[in-house]
């Protein structure tokens, strides 16, 4: 069985049994809940589908969260995108648009799929439905994508953290970007290790980012980091199927986020007192949405 | 699930869900929440205090009743109070659930988000547990008695033969006293095993905790 212990250790055993990660991940998903192959896959489909539906809903004009400080930001991203593509071109502008509705979805309390965490779900789907939707990809490429991306995820979380309020905004949204640079690059059809590769990417260019919401809401600026998330994957992603190699491996990658989580102040790890939420602009939403 | 936070939301309606399967049957009349560490700063925005609230009630994580978790309990008589004060040392997403029942039963439990909706419970009625929900765990309260532990093993072994049990631990407050066995299980058992548990000597109450 799979210990999720190290991505070196993941990666080793895929090349074993000469096999791509999400189908060493699936074999060993199925042996440890005791449910067939078929029965895991087809809740992760429906992990995806919610991911669609999550997209959708956020997509839709008037889309508001609870507080009332967002909204509609899938919803510019996605008339702007379908113009000409904006800046970025075309898939790159609908991810992020995808993203930001999924973070919408859930900043409005509907449902989303944790991809590790609720304040990252915009991610994942944002890869995933653009590969999907765009790119073209059968869907069962795109579903077993997920628990490649899902292994490495079980890792960071063994290894350091996922949780903001204990590693930073690197632990959500660089996890989730890692997991998803991982899953962009085995749809690709990338090498285990080139998935490592990606995460590691993914992931040291995301250290150091704090977890600073604005009056404690999964908002500001929660929303938007994922929307430059689902660019950290793409171009992650894109560098290693170019060919260039990560320098320091994922592991190390990880070890490094977990430091430098640790050394952060308490005020910048989900207490909503340091940061983008101790500014001027910060507090006075904060007394918008709760008073004084 | 539904959001905003995984850790905030999700994890914390699930530690609620825990205090929801120690009570069982029993009516719940009022529950205190105290809030430490990041739970304590952000919960409002997070919905945290909606979510455990919903989770005592016997709600899930994808359950939209979240939203109107406020509203429910006090439709259905609970009384509910959020406190927010760090436990010192504990891990920053920290709630302690303390429990009043109709019955006159009183009881806490102490446990900790720690991302993705993943919860760890570190203490119940003052005996440290260890316990994260990834497997399907079962608790049995009972007296510190000898061959307490066999007859469950036994009763587990001899009439559910392919139950496999993959962590163990024991607490007790004091010898002889009230003691707490944690059990995870590779398999779910089925419901029966639960009430035969319960009819067993010395057994106070016995729960199962699906895995996530």
């Amino acid at each position: 069985m799979l210990s999720y212990n190290s991505v070196e250790e993941l990666v080793a055993a895929a090349v074993e049994n000469n096999c791509r990660i999400s189908e060493l991940c699936l074999r060993d998903q199925s042996k440890k809940m005791g449910l067939s192959e078929e029965k895991i896959y087809e809740n992760m489909e429906k992990c995806f589908d919610i991911m669609c539906e999550s997209a959708e809903w956020g997509e839709q004009k008037g889309r508001k969260s609870t507080s009332g400080l967002t909204g509609e930001e899938g919803y510019l991203m996605k008339q702007y995108a379908e113009k000409d593509g904006g800046l970025m071109g075309q898939p790159m502008s609908r991810a992020v648009s995808r993203a930001l509705a999924v973070s919408n979805c859930n900043a409005a309390m509907g449902k989303i799929v944790a991809t590790p965490t609720a304040g990252s779900c915009g991610i994942l789907p944002g890869c995933l439905i653009t590969a999907y939707r765009d790119r073209k990809i059968p869907k069962r490429d795109i579903v077993m994508s997920i628990f490649t991306a899902g292994a490495f995820g079980m890792i960071v979380a063994a290894k350091a953290c996922i949780a903001g309020a204990q590693g930073g905004c690197q632990a959500e949204c660089g996890s989730a970007s890692g997991m998803a640079a991982a899953a962009l690059v085995e749809i690709m059809g990338g090498t285990p290790k080139m998935c490592a590769d990606a995460l590691a990417i993914a992931i040291a260019n995301q250290e150091g980012l704090v977890c600073d919401p604005v009056a404690g809401l999964v908002e500001i600026p929660c929303i938007k980091r994922n929307a430059s998330g689902v660019v950290i994957a793409f171009s992650s992603a894109d560098m290693v199927l170019a060919g260039i190699e990560a320098k320091i491996p994922a592991d190390e990658c990880i070890d490094a986020m977990r430091e430098v989580g640790d050394a952060m102040s308490r005020d910048l790890k989900e207490t909503a007192t340091g940061g983008l939420a101790a500014t001027p602009t910060g507090k006075r939403y904060r007394e918008q949405v709760f008073g004084k | 699930m539904i959001g905003p936070s995984s850790s905030h939301t999700a994890g914390a309606c699930r530690i609620g869900k825990v205090v929801n399967k120690i009570v069982d049957d029993d009516k719940l009349t009022e529950v205190k929440i105290q809030l430490s560490g990041s739970f304590a700063r952000t919960y409002r925005g997070h919905g945290t205090d909606r979510a455990i609230l919903a989770g005592i009630m016997g709600y899930n994580s994808w359950s939209e009743e979240i939203r109107n978790a406020m509203e429910i309990a006090s439709e259905r008589g609970l009384k509910y109070e959020f406190i927010a004060e760090d436990i010192p040392g504990a891990h920053p997403n920290t709630a302690r659930i303390t429990y009043t029942c109709a019955s006159g039963k009183t009881g806490f439990i102490e446990g900790a988000s720690i991302g993705g909706g993943n919860i760890r419970i570190d203490n119940i009625d003052g005996m440290e547990v260890n316990f994260s929900g990834e497997s399907n765990t079962l608790f049995v309260l009972h007296q510190d008695k000898p061959g307490v532990i066999a007859n469950v093993t036994n009763l587990m072994y001899w009439r559910y033969g392919e139950l496999n049990i993959s962590g163990f631990h024991l607490s007790r407050k004091e010898r002889g006293g009230d003691a707490l066995m944690t059990l995870e299980l590779d398999d779910l058992p089925p419901e029966q095993l639960i009430t035969d548990l319960k009819k067993m000597d010395n057994i106070d109450n016995a729960l199962l905790i699906h895995a996530i």
